[in-house]
């Protein structure tokens, strides 16, 4: 009985070290994730994982934890069915359950050009190997029996990409679990411990705010961060945040392609179960999942402008209101408990920056990730650690290095990425 | 995104009557190099602070004008149209 109520942390706290083999900038799913798999792969565990805020407190709590596969591009579809594969393993590699449900992931189409987007996808995943097709009115009806497919919407329903593996699972879980596991092979993590700067050797225009960003990275070799608690020496650093990328970049002196837009998310009260599959309308700009506990999520687009700001707003709420209200008409009395926002780094191809950079030794990036983040935690942290460890970029990730902007190879996935989650 | 922006011709509107333009970038001379191009193309400050940018006024005078905002708060401080610009 004891043990059943024994105090047992997460993970413990430590003294900032005056030196490390890697520092990771930013606790969320990507820089646990990388922790996590450069200590299990290649055992670096000289790690310190470096937090402004508490675990977890950006987009790996923000976002609507919804995981799926159906990507567009050949470069992208593989990246994210591994991503999807490790998560299918990832509560007993963790020893934490993190209520994954497979329950299946629905992109509604609504006009016949969307129908010939998702056909497109449909092909495209099932030669990759991935669980995905079209399906018409009759199938859609069956597995939604909850969705308006009537005449009364304006743009009805006419065809969905069913991705039977797509799901939802506990996004806070995952970050713990990550922790968890970072701790016991002795990473430390820091919250509360702000990176203020990064120091490299090389020319003096680094952190100069007001020098014109520029595509081509400055030369050097990292050095150290200094932090709120003090400086540290670490040969490699690496960028795993959200939002800030841009901001923690330029402290490295390296502009990105990258421009920050809120995203906006909202939960109704607890209602009985009627919707078993993650619903999203491209057309409509909205996507819908009822989560274990009742609550419907709902998310809608990013709002059209660069902004930091995370506060929700009110013609973004009744926008997501409005449209959902056209796929499920009888919630039209449902309560909104909470609304919120998270700031994506959209990149201009809609897919992520990971890597190494060329000419800045040292220092890696895992950002960009714009809507669609925390569904590829475990494959960006596992390939980005094997970068790390074996200075050599994994096939995998080659295609989205931070150079493809330089060499005009852009990885474009916003048919797949822009609204769909 | 909800907050007023002073329009240089119509006065304080709401910013859903406006269009997002982007960040103020120099643009590079002719016949600059690649490199310039796709900076000018791809890389952006994206600051965290106020910062100029274009903005265009859909449902009003239909005309493009540049606005400082702060990109943390959102907060408008200064409107005026290109010809006017320092």
């Amino acid at each position: 009985m004891i043990q059943l109520f024994r105090k047992e942390r997460m993970w413990r706290t430590h003294d900032l070290q005056r030196s490390y083999d890697v520092v990771i900038i930013g606790a969320g799913v990507h820089g646990l994730a990388t922790a996590y798999y450069l200590g299990k792969d290649h055992g670096i565990t000289n790690v310190a994982v470096l937090e402004k805020s508490y675990l977890g407190a950006g987009n790996s709590g923000r976002n609507t934890a919804i995981i799926r596969a159906n990507y567009r591009t050949p470069e992208g579809v593989p990246f994210f069915a591994r991503s999807l594969a490790l998560y299918e393993s990832l509560s007993r590699e963790l020893e934490w359950n993190l209520l994954f449900n497979q329950c299946g992931h629905l992109t509604l189409a609504h006009t016949d050009s969307s129908v010939d987007g998702l056909r497109v996808r449909a092909e495209t995943n099932q030669i990759m190997g991935v669980d995905s097709r079209v399906i018409y009115r009759d199938e859609i009806a069956k597995l939604v029996p909850a969705l308006d497919m009537s005449d009364r919407p304006r743009l009805p329903v006419l065809a969905a990409l069913y991705h039977p593996p797509g799901g939802i699972i506990r996004h806070d879980a995952v970050v713990w679990g990550y922790a968890r596991a970072c701790d016991r092979m002795g990473i430390e993590i820091h919250p509360f411990t702000e990176a203020t700067d990064i120091h490299a050797t090389g020319p003096a225009s680094r952190n100069a705010a007001d020098t014109p960003p520029g595509i081509e990275p400055p030369e050097g070799k990292i050095t150290g961060v200094e932090t709120a608690k003090g400086g540290i020496a670490a040969k490699t650093v690496v960028n795993c945040t959200a939002g800030w990328a841009t901001v923690v970049s330029r402290m490295a002196g390296v502009s990105l392609p990258i421009v920050t837009q809120p995203l906006q998310a909202c939960v109704t009260e607890p209602l009985k179960p009627f919707l078993d599959k993650v619903i999203v309308s491209a057309n409509l700009h909205v996507y819908v999942s009822q989560t274990d506990r009742g609550d419907l999520v709902m998310g809608a687009e990013v709002d059209p402008l660069q902004s930091y700001s995370m506060l929700g707003t009110l013609p973004t709420l009744e926008q997501m209101a409005t449209y959902t209200l056209e796929l499920f008409p009888q919630l039209h009395n449902v309560s909104v408990l909470r609304q919120w926002a998270g700031i994506c780094d959209m990149t201009p191809d809609f897919s992520p920056i990971i890597g190494g950079v060329e000419g800045l030794e040292g220092y890696y990036l895992d950002v960009g990730w714009g809507t669609y983040g925390f569904k590829a935690g475990p494959v960006a942290g596992k390939y980005l650690a094997e970068c790390i460890a074996t200075g050599k970029t994994p096939e995998l990730i080659e295609p989205f290095a931070l150079s493809r902007f330089r060499n005009e190879t852009l990885v474009g996935e916003k048919a797949a990425a822009a609204v769909s989650h | 995104m909800s907050f007023l922006i002073p329009c240089p011709n119509c006065g304080k509107r709401s910013v859903y009557e406006f269009r997002f333009g982007g960040e103020v970038k120099s643009r590079p001379a002719p016949g600059s190099t690649a490199e310039a191009w796709l900076s000018y193309s791809y890389a952006t400050a994206n600051r965290e602070r106020p910062q100029k940018e274009w903005w265009y006024h859909t449902h009003g005078c239909r005309q493009w004008f540049f606005a400082m905002r702060d990109t943390l708060t959102n907060e408008v401080t200064e409107t005026s149209l290109p010809e006017e610009a320092p």
